[in-house]
């Protein structure tokens, strides 16, 4: 019977298909153009993306035509400097896998070593597990997957976690997607430990460091997304302060202007209302001003680093 | 006159129909998770109808979105106890229900011997009838 079913949905050898409908189909166009205009820069993670997407319609073509193909591994692993966009990355990836038809629901579970790893032994397995079926049928999200294996600790039940993570890579393909996500140098040293994981995954994305420009951009998007601007001169205080805080330490990318934003917003706030015995626009409560940016520490000390 | 032929059990949903195929059952398991509803895995070699309380499988299960997860833990119940009567049951938490909405057998015995009727005379000639499974004859875990 299923051989008869198959007849009716195979098409003949030189039938044609479109490449242009299937896309449109899938609806997957529509989250590459969110990704192209809410992450700024990242060229190789996009690119990457991209093939990946490219890679599974044209499978999915092949199945018109009954050609088998092995479903492809898609188990990633993204590293790259804090603030770099992992995170956000991967909650696009599940969507874009869901469109596919890669990946059945489409859901993001995002755990660290806590929510894998038990306290004492018999503890680990049930845990890892119970998230395991949780994150079926759509993406599980490991950051700081390098916390995971503890070389210096022999008794450190990580280990056992990252067995069973192994089996279930490898055995339920189809079920989910493993994206490992953690710092360049830490991760390097995880896979050293582990070559098993390392064959497993397929997909290994660096996530580059954003230059100015770039970070200037995003400053502008995070503000537009909260319904804030910054002034003309409030723009060039910030594109200052960028390359300044770049040179200071602890410098987290996206996380830092992030955070440098929520502080100018307090110095707004702040700001507005030292301004007495006016009334208030709707542009003064959503413009940031050069002054609300020019209090930063990061001016005070530039010779220091 | 025989009423049951085979013997089958008929307990839940479903279990007048043929067992149902793991497609089946993902079905019906995606059926209670769009619901909001926490399935779980039960076994038991007492088939008695009365024994409500079968043994768990392993802690319910909460939060799941795909009903792969909950095939792997049937199928691990399966490859554990082969000979034991197991049943996946979906319970509604929400204020006013809060009590199983589904249940049906998954996995049975391959030889299921029935149930006896036995009776007893009490208060003179009056007669109390009851159901008494064979298969409860021998210890458990040695019954199938």
């Amino acid at each position: 019977m299923s051989e008869a079913k198959q007849d009716e949905t195979t098409l003949p050898d030189d039938a044609p298909v479109d490449l242009e409908a299937e896309l449109k189909s899938s609806n997957v166009q529509e989250v590459l153009d969110k990704l192209d205009r809410e992450l700024i820069g990242l060229k190789p993670v996009k690119t990457r993306i991209r093939e990946i997407a490219a890679l599974l319609l044209v499978d999915r073509l092949r199945k018109k035509f009954a050609l088998s193909s092995e479903t492809p591994t898609l188990h990633m692993n993204f590293t790259g400097n804090p603030g770099t966009g992992k995170t956000t990355v991967a909650s696009r990836m599940a969507e874009i896998l869901h469109r596919l038809g890669y990946v059945r629901e489409g859901h993001l579970v995002s755990v660290t070593r806590d929510d894998l790893v038990g306290q004492y032994i018999g503890h680990t397995a049930p845990k890892t597990k119970e998230v395991i079926k949780k994150a079926m049928g759509g993406v599980l999200f490991i950051d700081e997957a390098y916390y995971l294996y503890k070389p210096e600790n022999e008794r450190d039940y990580g280990a056992e976690s990252i067995e069973i993570l192994l089996q279930v890579m490898e055995n339920n393909r189809d079920d989910l997607v493993v994206i490992l996500a953690g710092y360049k140098d830490r991760m390097d040293k995880f896979f050293n430990s582990n070559p098993g994981m390392r064959s497993r995954i397929a997909h290994h994305v660096d996530f580059p460091d954003y230059s100015p420009d770039e970070l200037l951009a995003i400053a502008k998007l995070m503000l537009a997304q909260q319904n804030y601007r910054f002034s003309a001169e409030g723009e060039k205080a910030f594109a200052e302060y960028i390359p300044l805080r770049m040179k200071m330490d602890h410098f987290a990318n996206a996380r830092s202007i992030r955070n440098a934003l929520d502080r100018s917003r307090l110095r707004q706030a702040n700001r507005l209302f030292a301004t007495k015995g006016r009334n208030l626009t709707r542009n003064d409560l959503i413009t940031i001003e050069a002054e609300d940016i020019m209090v930063s520490r990061v001016f005070d000390e530039p010779d220091k680093k | 006159m025989m009423t049951n032929p085979g013997n089958r059990l008929t307990q839940g949903q479903f279990s007048f129909l043929p067992d149902l195929t793991d497609e089946q059952i993902s079905a019906q398991v995606k059926y209670a998770l769009k619901n909001g509803w926490a399935v779980s895995v039960e076994y038991t070699d007492d088939p008695h109808p009365r024994n409500t309380y079968w043994e768990m499988f392993g802690m319910p299960m909460f939060d799941l979105k795909d009903p792969a997860g909950i095939l792997l833990e049937i199928n691990n119940c399966r490859k554990t106890f082969p000979n034991h009567y197991i049943r996946v049951t979906a319970f509604n938490s929400s204020r006013g229900v809060e009590s199983p909405t589904m249940s049906f057998l998954v996995n049975r015995p391959k030889k299921e011997p029935g149930f006896g009727v036995s009776r007893q005379e009490v208060d003179g000639r009056s007669i109390r009838y009851t159901i008494h499974s064979y298969a409860t004859d021998k210890p458990e875990g040695e019954r199938y």
